[in-house]
């Protein structure tokens, strides 16, 4: 992987390969197991794991919301839609746009990994850390005419901003480039402030597609007008078993939002994490969709589940404890664990850690579980390849060291 | 029955006025397009679509039985078939091409709307904007030039390379090189 584009202030954009910053390295939770991995097959971007900042569980309403993110889809004019194009011409947006986003000084420090050039497991650590889609990951052939490539193989790529990981440029997904900030707690309104400033600096060098009557063009016509989408992901525990999530999900849809699981489109609520996106792009500006969620739809949500956690601590106590701490017990205590079942029993952890049950845990530790019971990064830091039997083995083991600690 | 010219199964069967006689013929199809016989009938669409429709709508017949075309783009070449089958249009243009078969399904999307409201890239935006800003566009437009020239430089090093002109090539890379310095004067390393 070359560099070329060169951050006018005079500091060289990141490869992924020295990406991590070896002054945090020895601050980092998963430093001693990384550190001996040195990058084997597996390279050495996530060095400092701990450093995305919406694990930090900090923000407004960090009781119910994890994470908060804006995303914008554009496309380059003159050139046809990213499923439509072959290899040449893939790598002729992919080049326009790497050369402009490395130039066009977007954040202080930026990592760019070209993707149809990593290993898998390097791909799905940026899915797991929710910088990249599953379908970025996989790549998509296209759909007509040129030479068939493999799909793992299309030129495409992301810019991540480190060590913060905040914002993620995608380039040569659904669309030529989606903008995503992505930040800790409540934030919505923080998040379209700084996605936009960034848009107006991609802008500056790139030919947008656009028409006043229709606005930013996108590949998918579900997208065209903003090729906005904001998402709240939520921690919805005592919803879920009061059985109200549904009330929740049926209003989300009259209200043309949208309610997904933790890895979005098509995946499963687990751990009991929703996110609640906006699902219409045409005829509502930005700052409508903003205030919308951030200020009256998800506020109402996180009264409602504060209300729910409330009544099960007043009226059922003993129920919930012995829930919490069932599961606290089995997850200090297993010794084979799949990642789903890890997360479901981590949060009812979480939900007794935000309700002061379990005294000696900090929500950060659960929430950075969350994460570190995923295959790529389990792998990652226990720093080799496994198979799903000795995954589930490490996995345990992992979240008994860091749980009983 | 096999084919009067060849040994393939006859599916095509007329008869025609050959030399002042009438004479059965069987061919397969593709003998059959050779020699310019009809195939198997038109099919009742075909029928509908060609002949009775345009009448009632006071049309000429077409002369030759068409299937009906998918609109198609003609910036990419993408039908609209096509555009319902994969989800996705073609390129940015398709959104102009298929105009008004799109208009009904934008609108059940985004809750009946069909223009948008919200933010303009700058370029075209009427509002002039602060000082700042301009201030910003034109050091971002200046950088811009820049990259460009970078680019086309790149390509035409790739080219020297290839074609194996390494005086040319070497002239490039100084340039390349210079360029890249004046641009990053202030870098500290």
């Amino acid at each position: 992987m070359t560099q070329r584009g060169e951050n006018p202030r005079g500091k060289k954009p990141v490869r992924k390969d020295d990406a991590g910053d070896p002054s945090n390295g020895g601050k980092s939770e998963d430093s001693g197991s990384i550190g001996s991995s040195g990058g084997a097959n597996s390279g050495g971007g996530f060095n400092g794991i701990a450093t995305a900042e919406w694990l930090t569980n900090a923000g407004d309403s960090n009781d119910v919301v994890l994470s908060s993110r804006v995303r914008l889809a554009r496309n380059l004019a003159g050139h046809t839609f990213v499923h439509r194009a072959n290899k040449e011409d893939r790598e002729r947006a992919l080049q326009a746009c790497r050369d402009w986003i490395l130039a066009a000084n977007v954040c202080d420090r930026i990592m760019w990994v070209d993707l149809h050039e990593s290993p898998a497991i390097e791909r799905n650590l940026l899915v797991e850390r929710h910088l990249i889609s599953k379908q970025h990951a996989k790549g998509k052939a296209a759909t007509s005419g040129g030479v068939a490539t493999p799909a793992a193989e299309e030129p495409r790529a992301v810019a991540v901003s480190i060590p913060d990981e905040r914002l993620s440029i995608m380039v040569n997904e659904e669309d030529h480039i989606r903008v995503q900030m992505l930040r800790a707690g409540l934030s919505l309104s923080d998040c379209w402030r700084d996605a936009s400033a960034i848009d107006d600096k991609l802008e500056a060098g790139l030919d947008y597609a656009f028409t006043k009557k229709l606005g930013y063009l996108t590949a998918c016509p579900t997208n065209v007008g903003t090729g906005m989408r904001m998402s709240v992901m939520l921690h919805l525990p005592a919803l879920k078993v009061t059985g109200e999530i549904e009330k929740v999900k049926r209003a989300a849809t009259d209200m043309n939002l949208a309610v997904r699981g933790f890895y979005g489109e098509g995946s499963d609520a687990v751990g009991d994490l929703y996110q609640i996106s906006n699902q219409t792009t045409l005829g509502k500006p930005e700052g409508a969709v903003l205030a919308d969620l951030q200020d009256s739809i998800i506020p109402e949500v996180i009264q409602y589940e504060r209300h729910a956690r409330n009544t099960l601590l007043s009226k059922r106590r003993s129920a919930l404890e012995d829930q919490v701490f069932r599961a606290l017990g089995a997850l200090t205590h297993a010794r084979l664990i799949a990642a789903d079942e890890s997360m479901q029993l981590l949060s009812l952890v979480r939900l007794g850690v935000v309700l002061g049950l379990i005294p000696e845990l900090s929500v950060q530790t659960v929430n950075m579980l969350f994460l570190m019971v995923q295959p790529a990064h389990l792998q990652r830091v226990l720093g080799k390849e496994m198979d799903q039997e000795h995954r589930r083995i490490g996995r345990a083991a992992m979240i008994r060291e860091r749980l009983t600690k | 029955m096999k084919c009067d010219t060849c040994d393939k199964e006859a599916t095509v069967h007329d008869t025609i006025l050959r030399d002042g006689a009438w004479v059965e013929v069987h061919c397969c199809e593709a003998c059959a397009a050779k020699q310019g016989l009809s195939g198997p009938g038109p099919t009742l669409n075909e029928l509908l679509t060609n002949f009775v429709l345009p009448q009632v709508a006071g049309e000429k017949p077409r002369p030759k039985a068409t299937k009906p075309k998918s609109p198609t783009c003609t910036n990419c070449g993408f039908t609209f078939e096509q555009f319902r089958q994969a989800g996705l249009l073609g390129c940015p243009q398709c959104y102009a091409t298929f105009e008004s078969l799109l208009l009904p399904l934008l609108e059940r999307a985004h809750e009946g709307a069909a223009q948008h409201i919200g933010k303009v890239p700058r370029r075209l935006a009427e509002t002039g904007p602060a000082k700042s800003e301009l201030e910003d566009a034109r050091i971002l437009a200046a950088k811009r030039e820049q990259v460009e020239r970078e680019r086309v430089i790149r390509r035409q090093l790739e080219d020297a390379v290839k074609s194996e002109q390494y005086e040319l090539a070497a002239k490039l890379r100084d340039q390349l090189q210079q360029l890249s310095q004046s641009s990053s004067a202030s870098r500290t390393h």
